[in-house]
């Protein structure tokens, strides 16, 4: 099983984002995650889907992309050919024996605290998706109130764009 | 000019070269249906007894024109009605446009009377569907429903239409008919990659499916065939490209298909596979497929290469401009060892050809053949009768059948057939079972109603029969609910219609009958009765593969 990240332009309309999805459901697709986002142009919305699967699975969901008429170009984004980062917020139960360590876990993450209370703790991670997975098992010998993260953003390297190879 | 909603889409689908329609109206689409009136010189519209009845018989009329099919229905039940035949279309690649009424858009997502989000519903079995807002779309919004209904691989395409939005008023220009996209060869690459591959084959095999007749390439099919000296054989949906007798045919592939197809097939070194999906009806245990071949698979949709089956060489484009492209590249060749091998499987079939006397389901289907005329189109509903007339009709012309392959509708026949009529402008036939007849056989009403030739050939055995051939192989003849029971005199149901006949019980009779029919001015009904053990034969069990085959002789045995 390997994981894959595929960015799609898509046409910025109603339900666009239902029809994508629910393309990955019957056909049974497995999405570890998935963001949209407005783009630089009102016309086009931009999702971002990682996906674990085969070589060949890969390219049946990209090929099934390509059918849908609002999807407007498609790239597969590697570690090589892109920057990827992501954004978790992380609560964590504030209790005197765990904040130090907390803090210091924080400090090598480069984690900030957004939110401080007497009984909570709410950090800010930015990074790539292998960080957020480090970072919150590291949480887990404290005690983690609650989760919440974006999905991936990836980008091209360098001056080329999804945007290029409009119109398939 | 300026015109309202309702006329614009009336206008629209004139201007888009439609000039029938199938529907049914209701209280949200009564303004569409108003503009029918107005517009009744220009478009014809013929009302179903059911709205699935209406949309089988757009279908009906898509495959056997090429032309996109048009239904319109209501909102609510309306457009739930239409869901099974917009599935066999989607199943089954057709052009088909469904336009539905919906209630005003102040009241959308309140649960009004008669209201269902229908883009949700059809979401997964549309390529694509519309949910108009407003008046100004709407016209663009048929064009381009229009266009992706006929481009690529074709398919059904929804749209949605509110009542307000079909009484808004907005200016309206003709415009000439959406062109379907253009359509291009695979990449130079790929095809001399598959050249390579072709041109080192020793036992060729084509294989190919409903996209030859979309693509109407079944003469460069037929050169290539001609040049590296190979067999053909298609899935249920390649049926009547080419005439049976084509001395190459060797009839439809898979669970039920030709002996010497199958065979050759699981033989070949090589299948080159032409707008075709491998599903598992024809491929069965894909572990066990053609395990020694190369395949060299061509479909305008990429998706379907080695979504099932991995090919060696996959091809996306036009099947028809690709071959054209690949032609040249071929050698001329011959394959004397694989041609008698060939040859030998042809023989062995002949053995297992049921030429029992009386009134069997072969020798029905044989009868029929004899009354055929060159552009007779033949429906089918699903179950054994189907699988029948696919091993023993005979085909000469492209687009002269239709049958759910994909999706498997009993009850797609009698409206298909009706659309079929309309579509040649000939008398159809539908051959059916008493099972399929028995869901859809309103449409009678819409068959006498407009005079429709229709001749309906129920192959009527007293069972579901292709569930019965199932548990009597595989169940233990535990026949649990497949025992029909019912008294229905069929003849005395088609008078009571208004329409006529009879029924007949042996080969001499059906012939008869059949001359009646076909001199008959509307619909007419044969009920052929056969025997309930009737089986479908050959028969590859399900996950099976070639050689679990089952012969006439082993359940004769």
């Amino acid at each position: 099983m390997n994981r894959y990240t595929v960015a799609v332009l898509v046409r910025n309309q109603f339900g666009v984002l239902n029809r994508v999805t629910s393309m990955f459901r019957r056909r049974q697709f497995n999405i570890s995650a998935l963001s949209v986002s407005e783009t630089e142009t009102n016309e086009l919305s931009r999702i971002t889907v990682v996906f674990d699967g085969e070589e060949n699975n890969k390219q049946q969901l990209v090929n099934q992309l390509y059918k849908l008429p609002d999807v407007c170009s498609i790239k597969e984004l590697t570690a090589d050919n892109s920057l990827n980062c992501e954004l978790m917020l992380i609560k964590l139960q504030n209790d005197p024996a765990s904040r130090e360590d907390i803090h210091s876990a924080a400090e090598a993450f480069k984690a900030e605290t957004i939110d401080y209370t007497k009984d909570s703790i709410v950090l800010r991670v930015i990074g790539n998706s292998t960080k957020m997975d480090d970072f919150i098992a590291l949480m887990r010998d404290f005690t983690i109130l609650e989760i919440c993260r974006t999905g991936t953003a990836s980008i091209e390297k360098g001056s080329a764009t999804l945007r290029q190879n409009l119109n398939l | 000019m300026l015109l309202s909603g309702s006329d614009i889409l009336v206008k629209t689908l004139i201007e888009q070269g439609c000039d029938t329609v199938f529907g049914y109206p209701g209280g949200q689409i009564l303004n569409v249906y108003d503009s029918l009136y107005k517009y009744q010189n220009e478009i014809n519209h013929v009302l179903t007894a059911h709205e699935q009845g209406a949309a089988h018989a757009a279908d009906g009329y898509a495959r056997t024109t090429g032309k996109v099919g048009v239904v319109i229905s209501t909102s609510g039940p309306g457009a739930t009605n239409l869901v099974t035949g917009i599935a066999t279309a989607y199943l089954d690649s057709i052009p088909m446009v469904a336009i539905c009424g919906n209630v005003p858009t102040t009241q959308i997502g309140t649960d009004s009377f008669q209201e269902i989000d229908i883009t949700g519903v059809t979401l997964p079995i549309t390529k694509h569907n519309y949910f108009v807002g407003s008046v100004e779309n709407l016209a663009d919004t048929i064009r381009e429903a229009f266009a992706l209904a006929k481009s690529g691989r074709p398919g059904p395409v929804l749209i949605d239409v509110p009542k307000d939005v079909q009484i808004a008023k907005c200016e309206y220009e003709p415009q000439s008919p959406a062109k379907a996209d253009e359509p291009y060869a695979a990449k130079d690459v790929r095809i001399t990659e598959a050249a390579e591959i072709i041109n080192s084959a020793e036992r060729p095999f084509i294989y190919f499916g409903g996209g030859i007749i979309t693509a109407n390439a079944q003469d460069e099919m037929l050169a290539l065939a001609d040049k590296i000296d190979s067999p053909i054989g298609c899935s249920l949906m390649g049926l009547s490209a080419i005439p049976t007798d084509h001395p190459r045919f060797l009839g439809m592939q898979g669970m039920h298909g030709h002996y010497a197809s199958s065979m050759s097939m699981h033989n070949a070194d090589v299948i080159i596979s032409l707008g075709v999906r491998f599903n598992d009806r024809v491929t069965g245990n894909r572990s066990k497929f053609a395990v020694g071949a190369k395949i060299v698979h061509i479909d305008v949709d990429g998706s379907e290469l080695n979504k099932t089956v991995n090919s060696v060489c996959g091809l996306r484009g036009d099947v028809k401009l690709t071959l054209e492209k690949l032609l040249p590249l071929l050698n001329e060749t011959k394959n004397p060892e694989w041609a008698k091998k060939v040859n030998a499987f042809r023989e062995e079939e002949e053995k297992y050809l049921d030429n029992r006397d009386g009134l069997t389901p072969r020798r029905a289907i044989l009868t029929l053949n004899r009354h055929l005329g060159e552009n007779t189109a033949v429906c089918t509903d699903v179950g054994q009768h189907q699988m029948w007339s696919a091993q023993n009709l005979f085909f000469r012309t492209p687009r002269r059948f239709a049958s759910s392959g994909g999706l498997g509708t009993m009850g797609y026949g009698f409206g298909a057939a009706i659309g079929a009529a309309y579509g040649t402008g000939e008398r159809s036939v539908l051959v059916t079972g008493d099972g399929s007849f028995g869901m859809n056989l309103n449409e009678l009403a819409t068959a006498v109603r407009y005079n429709v030739p229709v001749v309906v050939l129920i192959m009527n055995n007293g069972v579901l029969g292709m569930v019965r051939q199932w548990q009597t192989l595989f169940y233990d003849k535990h026949y649990s609910n497949s025992v029909l029971e019912r008294k229905t005199d069929f003849a005395a149901f088609a008078r009571s219609f208004g329409a006529d006949g009879e029924a007949v019980t042996t080969p001499e009779e059906l012939d008869a009958a059949l001359t009646r029919a076909f001199a008959t001015d509307g619909p007419y009904i044969i009920d052929c009765k056969i025997d309930k053990d009737e089986f479908v034969l050959p028969m590859l069990p399900p996950g099976g593969s070639m050689d679990d085959i089952i012969t006439k002789l082993e359940v004769q045995a």
